[in-house]
């Protein structure tokens, strides 16, 4: 999956998002269910999530959109009392088996949360763990990686200067670049975004919007929004979560636009168009 | 079908693991151990005549085979008692004044005043007592050394876990409860005797049982300033001798049922004082609930 | 009117208090002061310590300090990091750990001096060693040791282990490079809590690390704590007050100075993670 990067990232033109010509599954869910201890959040999800292209998924809070992007990346192992039924295939494996690593499975399904949780270390220490945590030893090696991970977020002729300071002292923007380029810099196939522009201000929000439109077709994203505006704007599908008798479901999936202009639900019309969440 | 907590797949958390578990469970053992040997080495007395040796001997004359604890008990437990009445009210304020009643400027260097008054040697400040306050008190009333010297020297030694935990308890109540009385015209000492006080009653409590289990605790001041005449505290200015103090005194030379009955002592200090902590937590606890 | 009052006393209480302190610190250095010098810190005692100095009581203290850090920093660190990151909470073995340590930190420090005898001097035939008064001291300030360690890495930013974790780092890994740099502040406090409480301690090494006031030529001999030295000459040697003073002016400055180099190496200790 490897493309040449372009080497100067400008703040353009926002086209309108086109579906992908080849729609391939990446990660295919079916049935998924998540329960904590006796509370059940989602059920019975089944979606297909396309290679190379941005699934937006909406819906009102408290649906299990988080939960459902948890289970991508077994991220749901940190809460004792989870329990995640189904199955998400990935490259031929049930990501949610026993026996699957979950460490090298973390490695190639990254995710960038809501608030930016940059480590309270150097900007290099922060790009730099991840990498040699999965083995990469060599300077030079290591070196490249953060130069061109800090180079595809934007932030790299930014804090070049500056790669041993902290980086609890960059803005909530730059901050959440970092740890997109965090994610980057151990060459994930799939991006799980939780939110990642609600809790910036809305110049930060638009330039990591751009950032994750660039982001489109090099990897395969996966973003929770409540931003419908964002949504019709960045994602190729769309996967509309609602709560159903006390529990998160899907509703609707398709592509994007169709969605929006011509939803078959009526909850899906509801919810696109204000009326309803 | 995955539900089990991935924590540990990974080898180095499965080397680390095992250590990290094994460390805390040697506390564990420590205290498994601590109450072993007491029990151990104590057991010649409780087993023979059993504990009520204890309580009924007529007085403490371990050589001759005598183990009467009362008076010593009694005294250990009046000289807490009179430590913690004296530092209950005082260390309170104290709080009051950091909370309320300090600008902030004073407020950072009384803490700091009140945080070395915590950290002081106990010896120091027996030292202290028996070189300055037992002198004052024997020209007063002899013999200087006593029940009130000591009684003075632990509330001093106490009164920071009073006021510094009584801080925390007032910090703790809501501001608007505050702001709402202010609005209503009601005077500070008002606002702190009727609101703020009793909303944190709990947390003050707590604080006066850890000091109190603190001052039954302690050995080197009463060491030094009781008096250690073995007898019941009849007099404010007569000797007395505290279990803590006993068992320091004679250990040196105690032998077999004499030894093991210095080893019961101390698990009856131990006894009281776990009561006293777990009272202390089971207010807080309570305060927490509702 | 009543108002007055009550300011009054709370005024006046304050000012009893630092009066107090005002009048021991006082004390201390009016009848301490002339018996200091440099000889005095580094010569032996003599005449039972009425002349001479605390050189090799120093020695012992310092000794004794460092075989309980050295036992209890390792071990408490260990046992915190276990009770904050691989128990999960409400865990029924994890809480009973806590009880453990919560009954451990209310045995009475005499009471520990009795168990030190009873287990490390005879026991485990160390005798009066300064290797069984360390060892009482560590197992004394562990309880309190681990607590604040605990709550001090538990209470670390939950969202850096939720990034370690989706970077596929182990829980190991996230606690080395992470949470421990960043609890260190919590760390470092306990750490000089625990030194604070272990060189004023007496009344716990009477009976393990013994009464013998010559230089100590290995952990295994006896040596005589500075506190423990304080309370000889106050108690049973006439004329032995002004070099008790003396004494208790350098166990304060000692218990300060230890503060300072555990706050001091904790912020370069810091600074270098931090940044590298």
């Amino acid at each position: 999956m490897m493309t040449p990067y372009e080497s100067t990232f400008t703040l353009g033109e926002v086209t309108e998002a086109e579906p992908c010509c080849v729609p391939v599954p990446h990660l295919v869910v079916r049935d998924l269910s998540v329960a904590y201890a006796e509370r059940h959040v989602l059920e019975k999800v089944s979606l297909d999530i396309y290679r190379g292209c941005i699934t937006a998924l909406i819906g009102p809070s408290g649906c299990g959109k988080t939960s459902f992007l948890a289970s991508l990346n077994r991220l749901t192992d940190l809460i004792p009392t989870a329990r995640v039924d189904g199955s998400i295939l990935y490259e031929g494996q049930d990501i949610l088996s026993q026996s699957v690593d979950t460490l090298g499975l973390r490695r190639s399904i990254g995710m960038i949360f809501q608030k930016p949780n940059p480590f309270p270390l150097s900007i290099r220490r922060n790009l730099e763990l991840p990498l040699r945590e999965h083995g990469h030893r060599n300077r030079r090696i290591l070196d490249e990686k953060i130069e061109r991970a800090l180079t595809d977020v934007g932030l790299w002729e930014e804090v070049k200067d500056r790669l041993d300071s902290t980086a609890l002292a960059l803005s909530g923007g730059q901050q959440q670049r970092l740890c997109i380029a965090r994610a980057l810099v151990l060459d994930p196939d799939i991006l799980l975004m939780d939110e990642p522009c609600s809790a910036l201000d809305p110049i930060s929000s638009s330039v990591v919007e751009e950032l994750i439109i660039r982001l489109r077709s090099r990897y395969t994203v996966v973003i929770v929004t409540h931003n419908l505006a964002q949504a019709k704007r960045i994602a190729n599908y769309a996967a509309f979560f609602w709560m159903k008798e006390q529990v998160g479901k899907l509703i609707e999936f398709g592509q994007c636009q169709r969605l929006f202009e011509a939803p078959i639900h009526g909850l899906t019309a509801a919810y696109v168009s204000g009326a309803k969440g | 079908m995955s539900k089990r907590n991935s924590l540990f797949q990974w080898n180095l958390d499965r080397l680390v693991v095992p250590p990290l578990a094994v460390a805390a469970l040697i506390c564990v053992a420590i205290l498994l151990l601590v109450l072993a040997f007491l029990v151990y080495e104590a057991s010649p007395v409780l087993v023979d005549g059993g504990w009520r040796v204890f309580l009924s001997d007529t007085g403490w004359y371990p050589l001759e085979g005598l183990f009467g604890l009362i008076p010593m008990l009694w005294a250990s437990l009046v000289l807490m008692l009179g430590a913690v009445i004296i530092a209950a009210p005082i260390g309170l304020a104290c709080a009051i004044f950091i909370k309320f009643y300090a600008p902030a400027s004073l407020n950072k260097v009384f803490r700091l005043i009140l945080s070395l008054l915590a950290g002081m040697p106990s010896v120091v400040l027996g030292l202290w007592g028996l070189t300055e306050l037992v002198p004052l008190i024997a020209k007063w009333q002899p013999p200087g050394a006593s029940l009130f010297a000591a009684i003075l020297v632990l509330a001093l030694m106490v009164l920071p876990t009073v006021a510094l935990t009584s801080a925390s308890a007032l910090s703790a109540v809501r501001e608007d409860l505050l702001a709402g009385a202010a609005a209503l015209g009601i005077g500070r000492k008002a606002q702190v005797l009727g609101l703020v006080l009793p909303a944190a009653r709990y947390g003050i409590w707590s604080g006066i049982l850890l000091a109190m289990a603190r001052a039954i605790g302690e050995t080197m001041v009463v060491l030094m300033v009781a008096g250690n005449v073995v007898q019941y505290p009849h007099g404010l200015f007569e000797p007395v001798r505290a279990l803590t103090a006993n068992i320091a005194l004679e250990m040196a030379y105690a032998t077999d049922n004499h030894r093991a009955g210095l080893f019961a002592s101390g698990l009856m200090l131990t006894l009281i004082v776990l009561v006293l902590a777990w009272a202390a937590s089971r207010i807080v606890g309570r305060n927490q609930h509702g | 009117m009543a108002e007055r009052l009550f300011t009054s006393v709370i005024w006046l209480s304050t000012a009893l208090v630092v009066a107090m302190l005002l009048w021991i610190l006082g004390d201390l250095a009016y009848q301490g002061m002339p018996h200091l010098s440099l000889n005095f810190l580094l010569s032996e005692p003599m005449s039972a310590g009425r002349s001479g100095g605390i050189g090799p009581i120093l020695v012992s203290t310092l000794l004794i300090i460092a075989v309980t850090l050295l036992s209890a920093l390792p071990l408490g660190l260990a046992a915190a990091i276990w009770l904050a990151e691989f128990t999960n909470r409400g865990s029924a073995v994890g809480n009973g750990v806590r009880l453990c340590l919560d009954v451990l930190a209310g045995i009475p420090s005499i009471v520990f001096g009795l168990f030190g005898n009873a287990f490390f001097s005879i026991f485990l035939g160390l005798g009066f060693s300064i290797l069984s008064g360390g060892l009482t001291l560590a197992c004394m300030i562990l309880p309190v040791f681990i607590r604040t360690c605990e709550i001090g890495v538990s209470s670390v930013n939950d969202a850096w282990r939720k990034g370690a974790a989706a970077l596929g780092m182990t829980r190991s890994a996230a606690v080395w490079h992470i949470l421990l740099p960043a609890a260190s502040p919590a760390i470092v406090a306990g750490l000089i809590l625990g030194i604070g409480r272990a060189t004023a301690e007496t009344a716990a090494l009477i009976f393990t690390s013994g009464y013998v006031d010559r230089m100590p030529g290995s952990l295994l001999d006896s040596g005589r704590a500075l506190a423990v030295h304080i309370y000889d000459l106050s108690m049973n040697v006439t004329g032995g007050d002004p070099a008790a003073h003396a004494s208790a002016l350098v166990l304060l400055v000692l218990i300060m100075l230890l503060n300072l180099l555990a706050q001091g190496l904790s912020d370069r200790w810091l600074q270098r993670r931090l940044s590298v």
